[in-house]
This record gives structure tokens, sequence and C-alpha cells, in this order.
């Protein structure tokens, strides 16, 4: 049973923390950092709730092993808005939108939808369902998601 | 709940396979992690040792060689096979595949060489990389070699792999000048979920309508993936008409041992590969 030193940042942050080689990164986040804004749904890779951005990549936290991190840039939810509180076009787009009920996969969704307008400042309703499909919601609030994407798309036009 | 293990993280391929060497069956090779990972949440496999490639550079990536083949490293992810030109550029069949499999998330961490060596029948990559004539990479404690796909796949989640020998990559030859390829996947469910059935079939048809070259692959019907030889041999040398592709679909249900599960019962699938291989031989050769 190995343990590792892992030399990452998350939203910015520098970090080091030693983990079992078992460790995953959802418990990483959740458990060593305190960094709750991540959810953990299905466990197995299916539901998005706990989709983060690793170096700019979309991965499951809880299918990716802590030891993978090292030397990376971890994105969560939490290092969304700026320091001052100021959302991002996207966060404000999901309020603005309705683009969730009860939340709980709103991190992931927003994450996903992050790294989506990141390859395609403009993405068609097609090329944001093939996307998006991952992140499940259980209140079904897939149009006002589809929406609030369009929506902060359309900001980020506006803006540049 | 994962038991613990030892990791290792090697540098080399060879580094690697010397690990392997070394402990044997107590160690298993973790490439993306996609599958190694949840099979250890699960209980199903708990390895003392665990031997990662994520180090490993050479297994990266993707690549033209000089006699015109494809070369596609096993670390390369399905999301890197998506999207590279020199994928389209080969086989778009092949990209689009790839562009299919489970959802983004997962396409960004599974890697080739960790799909084939978990040797699911389910997968897709397999059978749209046999109708293709894919050979697979190893290198190992003897001799490097090279073998077609569908040799490596034996049993379910089983590998003719020796011990101690690693996949790092596969080989795609250069495909006929005028090769149509088309990948069918039957997902009555939802978009991420494993095919009900898949069927892959690549095709060469010369001017006059005779069939010069067919290749024919059924995921998820299966121990492992199925080559349909006797499809494949129903049609070759002929004018394909739609007696003869129905008849050649009949000969692929034949072939194919399908389980019963919540996708459907045997013969419901056995009857949609029949169906999926007649609209895939359509594709290729009408």
């Amino acid at each position: 049973m190995s343990r590792h030193l892992l030399k990452f940042s998350v939203n910015g942050v520098a970090r080091e923390v030693e983990v079992p080689a078992e460790r995953l990164l959802i418990d990483l986040l959740r458990e060593d950092l305190a960094l709750t804004g991540t959810k953990e749904g299905c466990s197995v890779g299916v539901c998005g709730a706990c989709s983060v951005l690793v170096d700019g990549v979309l991965l499951s936290a809880c299918l990716l092993p802590a030891f993978r991190v090292d030397g990376t840039e971890i994105r969560t939810v939490e290092g969304l808005a700026s320091k001052e509180g100021r959302l991002t076009p996207l966060q404000q787009a999901f309020i603005d939108h309705g683009g969730f009920q009860c939340g709980i996969c709103t991190p992931g969704q927003l994450m996903a939808a992050t790294a989506l307008l990141g390859e395609d400042p403009h993405p068609t309703d097609e090329t944001i369902k093939h996307f998006m499909m991952g992140n499940l919601c259980r209140c079904t609030g897939y149009q006002g998601i589809i929406r609030s994407i369009h929506a902060a798309a359309d900001e980020g036009a506006a803006r540049a | 709940m994962t038991s613990t293990y030892d990791l290792h993280m090697p540098a080399t391929a060879r580094e690697a396979i010397d690990l392997l060497a070394r402990h044997g069956d107590d160690a298993h090779v973790m490439a993306g992690g996609t599958s190694l990972v949840l099979m250890m949440q699960q209980g199903l496999i708990r390895p003392a040792h665990v031997v990662s490639l994520h180090k490993v550079s050479e297994l990266r990536g993707i690549r033209s060689t000089a006699d015109g083949s494809l070369e596609i490293g096993a670390l390369a992810t399905h999301r890197e096979i998506e999207r590279s030109p020199l994928v389209r550029a080969h086989s778009a069949m092949l990209a689009e595949a790839f562009a299919r499999i489970a959802t983004v998330r997962i396409r960004e961490q599974a890697t080739l060489g960790g799909n084939l060596a978990h040797a699911d029948p389910a997968q897709d990559p397999p059978p749209a990389l046999i109708a293709v004539g894919a050979l697979v990479l190893i290198q190992g404690p003897g001799p490097a070699r090279e073998i077609p796909l569908e040799d490596l796949l034996v049993d379910i989640f089983t590998t003719s792999l020796e011990p101690g020998e690693l996949i790092v990559g596969v080989r795609i030859p250069p495909l006929a000048a005028g090769t149509r390829a088309v990948y069918l996947k039957f997902l009555p469910r939802t978009e991420d979920d494993y095919a009900t059935v898949s069927v892959a079939a690549a095709a060469v048809v010369a001017g006059d309508g005779t069939v010069r070259q067919l290749r024919v692959a059924l995921g998820a019907v299966g121990a492992t993936p199925i080559r349909a030889r006797a499809a494949e041999a129903a049609l070759l040398g002929l004018k394909a008409d739609e007696k003869a592709i129905k008849a050649a679909a009949e000969r692929a249900a034949e072939a194919t041992d399908p389980i019963a599960d919540g996708r459907g019962s045997a013969g419901y699938k056995r009857s949609m590969a029949r169906v999926f291989t007649e609209r895939a031989l359509r594709a290729v050769l009408a």
C-alpha cells in the first residue's frame, strides 16, 4: 500500500497532499480539501455530478485516481466565479434562464458547459445535446440548461 | 471500496514490462483507468500491484507511417481518436465510432489500449477496428509481435496476451481506394448506453457492382466481438442485390451467441444482429 505526495493546483491555489495509491479525485477534493462543490452522484462515471476540469479536460472525479492529478491544474465549480464573487456569464445565464431546479447536478453541468464553450463558443442545439448528454438532471430540466448555454454563448459573443 | 495496492509509475514500456514480469498475476496494468477503477471499486479485482502507464509517453500519439498505415498509441484516448484529423482522413467511420462511445468524460479518460485489453465484448472500438483490418502491436519479455485484433480477443474479458505482455498500439494498414465503411450501433435505451448490438462493415465494390472486398464485424452478440466470415463469403465476388444482402445478414445472425440481459433476450438480439447487418451491408454495398 504505497502513499504518494501530490503537488497540483486547484482553482489557482497550490496544494500538496499525501494520499494512498487508491485515493480517488472526488475524495481528494471533498474529503482532503473540503471542496464540496463537486458532488458525488452515481460513483460510476455515468451521471456527471462530479465533472471537473483537469488541465482543461473534462473528467469524472469519481473515476480518476488522485495520483493522476500530480502536476496538473484542476478547476472545480468553486473556481468559476472571480475572487470578488463575480459570476461567469455561464453561471449568470443558469440563474437568468432557469438552468437549474434542485441544483444537485448544477456544479457538474456548469463544468461540462464551461468545457463545451471552451471548445465551441457557439454550439448548436445538437452539439450541446451530444456534449452534455453525460450530465444527468434528475429534475429533467434540460431545456433550461440548453437555453442557458445558448444565452452564455450569446453573452460571450456580445463581449468579444 | 477499493482495497489498497502498491502503485508503480514506469517511464518506459520496457520498465512497465519488467514490472509485469516481476509481479505476475499480482499486478494489473492501468491505462486510462475507467474500467480498472470501477472493477476495483466494486471489489471484482484486488490487485496487490497496479502498474500505471500514464508516464509512458512513448505510448501516446497518433501518426501516419511511411507505408500509409495509421498507428494509434495504446494511450491515445477515445477523444483524441475521435478528433484526430489523421484518423478521420484514414477512416471517417472509425472517428465517428469513437465519437459515439459513452460520454465525453469517459472518452477523455478511456484509452485505446485499455479498451482492447479489457476485452469487453460490448465495446465499440473492436468491431469498428476489425472491419478496417486493425493489427495489435504487442511488446513483452519476448520479441515484439503484431496480431490481427480478432486474434487478441479470445473470450469475455480475456485476451491472448502472454504474461508480461503489453499492448503498445494499433496499426491500421492503408485502406483500398474506394473503401466504404459504416458502424451502426443499436441503442434502444439511451445514447450513452452499451450497444444492444453493433455492426461494422467495410467494403470495396467494383465499377460493375461486384463485391471485391468485404469485412463485417459485430459487437455485443457473444463472448467476443465476431468477424462474420460466412456473411463476407456469401457476398464476395457477387453483385450484391437485396436478396444476397438478406441471405448474408442471415449468415451473420447465425454466427452470434448473445446473452439475454436488460437490453433484450438472446432471440431479440439475434434478430437485431440480422437487421443491423442488413442495414450496414446496404450502406456499404448498395
